[in-house]
């Protein structure tokens, strides 16, 4: 009878597809031969196609005057601006409404993603309603809604609706009262500096005296009182004020206050207004997250509601909040790139439309476009990876 | 010895409070709390300022179709689906060429019987089904609209337009984002290094770019790819840029579903000595697949209403048409571009909405756990 060898047999490498090693190795060699074959012949055709349409390529065109106009710029812009700078406006118009954006959409969000759990009915309703109505309607659609049926259909600039707070509206824009701040206003914002950063300081020192000896502090209303009797001693020692810059209907259109173009109107409105819906789920998703359990264990040691949300529940359904919540941001941002349609400049509109077409740099400047988005997307998820580091569940 | 013993009966006790009723309901929903009763009114009174306008607008003080341009033009008129109904053949069709207008609608009628089967879980010949519509129909698709075989008047794509192109889209995309979604999800888990920074890097670049951008890249620089003296279809490089924009989105979340597949389901498949891609194929994709329906289906809406981005590339999809026939003169009116923006977003909401249900659907038949 022949012994049954149980001893096992080092592998035998050998060249051959049968052995895994080799065969990872080869598929990955051809895999890489084929992407560089791939980019190769791109890279070609296109120098080929460059060279037949008589264009040439490089960033040099960036030092070059633009000679186009843009209607909305935060700093000053003229015909004889420079490409790079062209690009820089795009970038801080798009900046601009991306930040008005989240701002505004994450306070809207949270609102309806609350209401839409509130045990009353009508307001629940309301808000479902909400979502579900703007969820399923594409970006672009609101945006031409906002944008041609509603703000260009407002009355000339003769006939104006008035708001509250001298605030105009108009075919031409949103007219708000500019505030202007006397030289004693530097003061205000030093307190409110300096009360910010000892809002922070009461609160590292609540904590260790929670661990020291278990009583606890007030920080949020301490730090809150704290920060506004410092704003107004400032403000009353310093004689400080703020006049505020209606704007004033002229012949032809308004002066003075703050011009915000009808395209930057709809465009804010329509991501706000759109964003906010998907904000809301999220919300939603991460209240009914956490399990009933918690709040019940949370119950049964005594902590009365205020708390329970505060120790318990929030800290909790943040966890599952914040990460889908940045990826609504990041959607935010990218989807202002649809302002290109309204004719709000911001960056595809400035770059890749106008800047394109006369430079015919296709190559050039949609990467540098791409560039700028890809570096937002990365930029935020790493943060995002850090912060999901810090509040991961700390297991066994 | 008697003292525990009741000698008379007990008074009946009240009847319990409510428990059910309108009363009851209204308390609890509505007037729970004073805050409650404040909330309460604030919503009802918007209701109040909101909903009679928006009925009067949109039903009562709407002009009909079978109306004419002067109804709509009067000052009280509300929404002029008059206007829509003169036009709606354009917003379904686009410029397709009238006498050929049963093509698309073959091929409606088709999708639609297809469809339907497959969307229901337990509807039988899942496999000849999903080969149909997934394998046949597109072929079907491209020969009936496109023309040119079988004695059918050839028609260019630059003539198709309205619902017709944004379904095509929305279905391409579909159907290409599936399988290059699954190679790249695949591809992102794999543990050679090559193939997994590839699909990473392809993966996130995808993600992170606006579509807008995508649809630039793909109509101005896909010539400039090819090789000298190809033309490529207008409809074709809107196609392709939605293609690999989904299938970014697609593979994340189909990794989402091999994720979630036990690693002793990869080690069972392993031991009976299947090899990769028969252990992708019978074991791990088919309950990874299943597991990430609903979220297949979102991106599914995602990129339905991501289709009305092409408009911005000059394809005549939906929106487009809509927005086209906004200076329409003929049916100049005050409330024609209000009117066709409301028509479109019905449609697209009620493919988005149906869709959302059929996800939740999907998702609450596949949850078999306990729940509160």
């Amino acid at each position: 009878m022949a012994s049954i060898d149980t001893a096992r047999q080092a592998p035998t490498r050998r060249f051959s597809l049968n052995d895994p090693v080799f065969r990872g190795i080869f598929y990955q060699i051809l895999v890489g031969v084929l992407v560089v074959l791939f980019i190769t012949w791109i890279v070609n055709n296109t120098a080929a196609n460059l060279q037949a349409q008589n264009k040439t390529s490089g960033f040099d065109f960036l030092g070059k005057t633009a000679g186009f106009d843009i209607s909305f710029s935060l700093f000053p812009w003229s015909r004889a601006s420079y490409y790079w700078e062209a690009f820089l406006v795009g970038l801080t118009n798009t900046m601009l409404v991306a930040v008005i954006g989240i701002f505004l959409a994450t306070i809207l969000g949270f609102t309806l993603g609350v209401a839409r759990l509130s045990s009353n009915f009508i307001i629940a309703r309301l808000a479902t309603i909400y979502i579900e109505t703007i969820r399923n309607i594409p970006l672009l659609l609101q945006l031409f809604f906002w944008y041609f049926a509603v703000l260009k259909a407002m009355p000339a600039v003769r006939d104006s609706l008035t708001l509250p707070f001298d605030t105009f509206i108009n075919q031409r824009g949103l007219f708000v009262p500019k505030p202007i701040p006397d030289d004693a206003f530097t003061w205000v914002w030093l307190a409110l500096i300096v009360g910010i950063v000892a809002w922070f300081g009461i609160g590292r020192w609540a904590k260790l005296r929670l661990y020291k000896t278990g009583r606890r502090f007030p920080v949020f209303l301490s730090g809150l009182a704290l920060t506004i009797v410092l704003i107004a001693a400032s403000w009353l020692l310093s004689g400080a004020h703020v006049t505020f810059e209606p704007p004033v209907l002229e012949r032809f259109n308004f002066r003075g206050g703050i011009a915000l173009p009808p395209e930057f109107v709809a465009l804010a409105f329509g991501l706000v207004i759109y964003t906010a819906a998907f904000i809301a789920e999220t919300v939603r998703a991460g209240i009914l997250a956490v399990s009933h359990g918690q709040t019940e264990a949370a119950q049964s040691l005594g902590l009365k509601e205020s708390d329970r949300l505060r120790l318990v529940i929030v800290p909790q359904a943040m966890r599952v909040i914040v990460p889908p919540l940045t990826s609504q941001y990041l959607n935010l941002t990218k989807n202002s790139s649809l302002g290109a349609a309204i004719g709000y400049p911001e960056l595809v509109n400035v770059f890749s439309g106008t800047a394109l077409n006369q430079t015919g740099r296709a190559i050039e400047i949609i990467a540098m476009t791409m560039a700028v988005y890809l570096t937002l997307s990365l930029l935020t998820s790493a943060i995002m990876n850090w912060y999901n580091a810090r509040v991961a569940l700390v297991e066994r | 010895m008697n003292a525990q013993v009741r000698t008379e009966m007990a008074p009946a006790l009240p009847p319990p409070r409510r428990t059910s009723g309108l009363i009851l309901w209204l308390r609890q929903n509505l007037f729970a709390t004073p805050t409650d009763t404040v909330l309460t009114i604030v919503g009802a009174l918007f209701i109040l300022w909101v909903g009679p306008p928006l009925v009067e607008f949109l039903l009562t003080k709407a002009v009909w179709p079978g109306g004419t341009v002067e109804d709509c033009r009067i000052e009280a008129a509300g929404a002029c689906w008059a206007y829509i109904g003169a036009r709606f053949n354009f917003f379904i069709y686009g410029f397709y060429p009238i006498a050929e207008y049963w093509r698309p609608n073959v091929v409606f009628a088709l999708a639609a019987l297809l469809i339907v089967p497959l969307a229901m879980p337990k509807a039988p010949y899942k496999l000849i089904n999903a080969l149909l519509f997934f394998v046949v129909l597109p072929v079907v698709t491209v020969v009936l609209l496109g023309g040119g075989w079988f004695g059918l008047r050839p028609v260019p794509t630059d003539q198709w337009g309205g619902l017709l192109v944004t379904l095509i889209i929305s279905y391409v995309a579909i159907l290409g984002s599936l399988p290059l979604g699954i190679l790249l999800a695949l591809g992102r888990q794999s543990n050679l290094p090559v193939i997994k920074t590839l699909c990473t890097a392809f993966i996130e670049l995808w993600r992170a770019v606006p579509l807008i951008t995508v649809l630039f890249m793909a109509s101005i620089m896909l010539p400039l790819f090819l090789p000298q003296g190809t033309s490529i279809d207008k409809l074709l490089r809107a196609l392709v840029g939605v293609t690999l924009f989904a299938s970014a989105y697609m593979a994340e979340v189909i990794r989402g579903g091999l994720q979630a597949i036990p690693r002793g389901q990869y080690e069972a498949g392993a031991s009976l000595g299947l090899g990769y891609w028969q252990r992708m194929g019978f074991i791990v994709l088919p309950q990874a697949l299943k597991h990430v329906i609903p979220g297949i289906v979102n991106i599914f809406i995602a990129l339905f209403k991501d289709t009305s981005l092409v408009s911005i590339v000059g394809i005549f999809d939906l929106l487009n048409t809509i927005q086209a026939g906004t200076s329409d003169t003929n049916w100049f009116s005050p409330h024609q571009a209000v009117t066709g923006y409301i028509f479109a977003a019905i449609i697209y909401w009620i493919f988005c909405f149906s869709m959302s249900r059929y996800s939740m659907f999907m998702e609450r038949r596949l949850n078999t756990g306990h729940k509160r």
